[in-house]
């Protein structure tokens, strides 16, 4: 099984929940989930983040599900890094 | 998320709390005002049985919440659907299933209520001594100056809400909402009873 350590996402969001609630929100999604946003780009109603997300296991379709309910489009997944587990048979 | 927790998030992202207050303030104002115009009203006219005088209060206090209700409803759900639309052209996309679109559907209700049941409410407690005296409680003065009474002491508890949102002398602010109020049953005083 591989699992997801890392993924740094390309996001639009509404300026509301702001920067802060909008990671928390996204660090709610599974647990040891490390969130880092930095807002890239303002504009009038929007701007544009980077959110690097990082834990032992990310699920990816979950935390994409929580960016579309916080308002939050995905534009581009920049980078990933993912592990494929020990094979401890 | 607990169903609290989720309505202050909701008001958050539509930046709300502001107008709910300001509603509350509105309209509660206008009912404690409306319920003591139309007792000074009575006090003014010849005397009238207690039963007419809660009935013909109770049907202003009903109308003032529906009133408050539907027009509130109204406008906030056309600001919000306004609001939702300009987001979804600037985010290029649909946000009805998101928190954005749960929020323009949630937040008109809960302003709604707000300013319905602020007047109706500020109405029935201006309403309780009319109420024990018609039950055969005995009170210390006629229950129509009591009724104005507590009138009078909403208004000036309105005022001090008013004056810590605004972070001003919280005796003034009140001191000034019951100098509306009692100017307001001046004139009352002056013109009605003719």
């Amino acid at each position: 099984m591989v699992l997801v350590k890392r993924v740094v996402l390309d996001v639009l969001k509404p300026h509301q929940p702001n920067a802060l609630e909008f990671s928390l929100a996204i660090a709610q999604v599974g647990s040891g989930y490390l969130v880092h946003l930095k807002v890239l780009e303002m504009d009038e109603d929007t701007e544009t983040v980077e959110v690097v997300i990082s834990g032992s296991a990310l699920n990816f379709d979950d935390i994409q599900a929580k960016i579309c309910d916080l308002g939050g489009s995905l534009h581009s997944i920049d980078e990933v890094e993912v592990q494929s587990e020990t094979d401890t048979g | 998320m607990s169903l609290l927790e989720q309505i202050k998030f909701l008001l958050r992202i539509t930046q709300s709390n502001d107008i709910i207050r300001r509603y509350f303030v509105v309209n509660g104002f206008d009912g404690a005002l409306t319920m003591m115009g139309l007792i000074i009203g009575f006090i003014a006219s010849s005397p009238a049985d207690l039963s007419l005088v809660i009935n013909a209060c109770l049907g202003a206090a009903i109308a003032l919440g529906v009133s408050g209700i539907s027009s509130a409803y109204i406008s906030e759900s056309a600001e919000r659907r306004h609001a939702l639309g300009k987001l979804e052209d600037a985010m290029i996309s649909d946000l009805k299933e998101s928190a954005h679109g749960e929020a323009s559907r949630f937040v008109p209700i809960l302003i709604a209520l707000v300013n319905g049941f602020a007047p109706l409410i500020i109405s029935l407690l201006i309403l309780i001594p009319l109420w024990l005296s018609k039950a055969g409680v005995s009170l210390p003065i006629q229950p129509l100056y009591a009724a104005t009474f507590v009138a009078l002491l909403l208004i000036f508890l309105l005022g001090i809400f008013i004056g810590r949102i605004a972070e001003i002398s919280w005796l003034r602010s009140g001191i000034q909402t019951l100098l509306i109020a009692l100017l307001t049953a001046t004139m009352i005083f002056l013109l009605a009873g003719h």
